[in-house]
């Protein structure tokens, strides 16, 4: 069997704030391989940069409070660590790279020195050897080495995604944590970037969690997929079989939603209904008020997790037989 | 007449501290009636000031506007407003377009007060109405914006729009703030009241899937030039233009197992409209490049019907 390198369970994440709390995360399960490359898909709110914070433990506190779960990195519970040690990891073990990669630059460094001070901290190079590893990682993600000495503000925001996966890449992490690294660019500059990421995760060998709300970007660049919504994961696969043969409602509900480039399509068939209020979040499952296949049942009982063939699973009381399902 | 919009050899340049920016630069086309024209391009490309320009809500540098018929850049500020009834615009952020000190009602209202339109019984009623129309539950006309998600946000942008009966809307970027789910309940929205209200749209968004989906033709902008216009199926079936061929391989597809295609990634970045290329605008990154594409810019030439060019490949 795959080698895991990280396992959350269980994991419920509040903000406790003035309209009231916020269950960002709740009894998350969620596995990464070695050497794989997961993508983490749900739209606004659903809880994915909060999951992504937690593994790091960078969830604002307060307002927001990691209340349970486990997050196994490793063999280590990272959830149980001392901060210090945390800080070990971060940037170094494990590195993100952000939607607005200049929350992760100082503004008033160069992006040379930048990423020589990251090297020199975490990996114990002397000024010099930060140097070389700076200049040839600027050198993998396409940056002239006369851009060395340039400020963040002086880039693009390709240009400046380019120094964030350079200065996440820069320390030879296990993991890399995206969070929607390219959805502020343009279509062609993410193709740059996506093209980019694939090549260095191949060179360095990188297990990649991808967030993203782009299922085009998940079949391009993942090779397994869990489904977010709400809080709480309610599908995961391998991407084949995710887009292949989508079990969940909300899933099938996205794969509807999306207007298709290479197939005439009429008319969307949209997921109904809003976004739940995430201080009022609906009983039982979560989506049961906007699902076409829901019974009586779901709006009081929490779904199960139904293991499917494969490494396939799902949270849907259809597949515990609870609740008539399609007619296939 | 087939045309309900003409448009002719438009340009919008604005000054600016570093030099004079050619945000439209001579644009030519027509918008057929009952049609939806899709807008598509990267941002900074042109299409907002294009939107924003036939309906003169920026004042175009050249150029002719024919709106069914009528030379509109020869009329007055009084005559405009009254055409502007026949032309309304839905914006991408629904929530810095509406204000937030107006209710709902008053928001969708709001054009009744500017034309002087129906008593207040008339109006209430028609303010219903139009909710229904764009389904926002009737229980919402006392709320306020902020109290809304972005999809209903958008579709009182869309009653507000409505509410003059409009013939032309531009619609820029209506579901580029939206979640998938939201988004297409809105694209619906908008391809249903098309059918039912008989409207014309120009439909702008960077996402090219959803220009194509929704729409009937589609130009192709690259620094405030069209640089390709045809049916939404050609474009995707026959794309001339090297920019349409990268646009559309750049794109990630939904799909696995699909027929690899060949991606054509393009180096560097979108030039500066300041000092835009001279010669074609898209030479310094078009992977087939000649001499004569550095020296002047190429015409348009219809490649097949209904197929408009600007390359020297044709
Ligand atoms: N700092 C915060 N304070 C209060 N609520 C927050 C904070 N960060 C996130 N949330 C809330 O937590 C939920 C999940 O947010 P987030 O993890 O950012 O989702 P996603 O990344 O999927 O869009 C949302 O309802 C969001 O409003
Ligand atoms: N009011 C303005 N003043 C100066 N420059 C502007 C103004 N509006 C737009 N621009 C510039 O014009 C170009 C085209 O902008 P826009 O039409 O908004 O593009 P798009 O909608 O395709 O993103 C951009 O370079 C933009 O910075
Ligand atoms: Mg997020
Ligand atoms: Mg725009």
């Amino acid at each position: 069997m795959a080698e895991r390198l990280l396992e959350i369970e269980n994991l419920r994440v509040e903000y406790h704030t003035d309209d009231g709390v916020v269950t960002a995360v709740d009894n998350l399960k969620l596995h990464l391989n070695k050497g794989q490359t997961l993508g983490l898909v749900g739209e606004t709110g659903a809880g994915k940069t909060t999951t992504a914070l937690s593994i790091m433990r960078l969830v604002p506190a307060p307002p927001g409070r990691i209340v349970s779960g486990t997050v196994r990195f490793r063999d280590e519970d990272l959830l149980k660590k001392r901060i210090d040690d945390i800080k070990k990891i971060r940037g170094n073990k494990i590195s993100m790279i952000f939607q607005d990669p200049m929350t992760s630059l100082n503004p008033v460094l160069t992006i040379g020195f930048q990423i020589e001070e990251a090297v020199m901290l975490h990996q114990g190079l002397d000024r010099k050897a930060a140097r070389r590893r700076a200049a040839e990682m600027l050198r993998l993600v396409g940056i002239p080495a006369e851009r060395e000495g340039d400020y963040p503000h002086e880039f693009s925001g390709g240009m400046r995604q380019r120094v964030g996966i350079a200065m996440a890449l820069s320390c030879n992490p296990e993991l890399l944590i995206a969070d929607e690294p390219t959805t502020a660019l343009d279509v062609t500059i993410q193709a740059q970037v996506l093209e980019l990421m694939k090549r260095l995760r191949e060179q360095f060998s990188t297990s990649m969690l991808l967030i993203t709300h782009d299922l085009g970007v998940v079949a391009e660049v993942c090779d397994h997929v869990a489904i977010m919504y709400a809080g709480t994961i309610v599908e995961y696969a391998d991407v084949t079989t995710l887009f292949t043969n989508p079990r969940h409602p909300y899933t099938r509900g996205l794969f509807g939603s999306i207007p298709s480039l290479d197939e005439e399509v009429t008319r969307l068939k949209p997921i109904t209904g809003l976004m739940p209020d995430p201080t009022a979040l609906p009983s039982g499952c979560r989506f049961h008020p906007r699902c076409p296949m829901a019974g009586e049942i779901c709006s009081s009982r929490i779904p199960q997790v139904t293991e499917l063939d494969n490494d396939h699973s799902v949270h849907c009381m259809i597949y515990e037989g609870l609740v008539p399902g399609y007619e296939e | 007449m087939q045309n309900l919009l003409e448009v002719r050899n438009l340009r919008k340049d604005f000054h600016t501290k570093k030099g004079l920016l050619q945000a439209v630069n001579d644009i030519t086309f027509d918008v057929r009636r009952g049609e939806t024209l899709g807008i598509v391009g990267e941002s900074g490309c042109g299409k907002s000031t294009t939107g924003r320009a036939v309906l003169r809500l920026v004042e175009p540098t050249s150029g002719e506007i024919r709106f069914d018929g009528q030379d509109i850049l020869a009329y007055s500020a009084r005559k405009m407003r009254e055409a502007r009834k026949d032309m309304q615009i839905i914006f991408q952020d629904p929530f810095a377009s509406l204000n937030p000190r107006l209710s709902i009602s008053q928001i969708i209202a709001e054009p009744f007060d500017v034309y002087r339109m129906y008593g207040p019984g008339e109006r209430a009623q028609r303010v219903l109405e139009l909710m229904r129309t764009v389904g926002l539950s009737n229980k919402l006309v006392n709320a306020f914006p902020h109290e809304l998600d972005g999809g209903r946000r958008q579709r009182v942008g869309v009653a507000r729009a409505l509410a003059l009966n409009p013939k032309f809307i531009v619609c820029d970027e209506p579901v580029s703030a939206l979640d998938v789910s939201i988004q297409a309940q809105i694209l619906n929205l908008i391809q249903d009241l098309q059918q039912k209200l008989d409207l014309t749209y120009m439909f702008i968004s960077h996402d090219l899937s959803v220009v194509k989906h929704i729409s009937n033709r589609v130009a192709v902008m690259y620094l405030g030039k069209i640089v390709e216009l045809t049916t939404s199926r050609k474009i995707f079936t026959n794309p001339l233009h090297p920019y349409t061929q990268a646009l559309l391989s750049a794109i990630p597809l939904p799909k696995v197992g699909a027929e690899k295609r060949r991606r054509i990634i393009l180096e560097g970045d979108v030039p500066s409209p300041i000092n835009p290329p001279t010669g074609c605008i898209f030479c310094g990154r078009c992977p087939f490049v000649m001499v004569k594409c550095r020296e002047t810019p190429p015409p348009i030439v219809e490649a097949e019907p209904d197929h408009f060019v600007s390359c020297y490949l044709l």
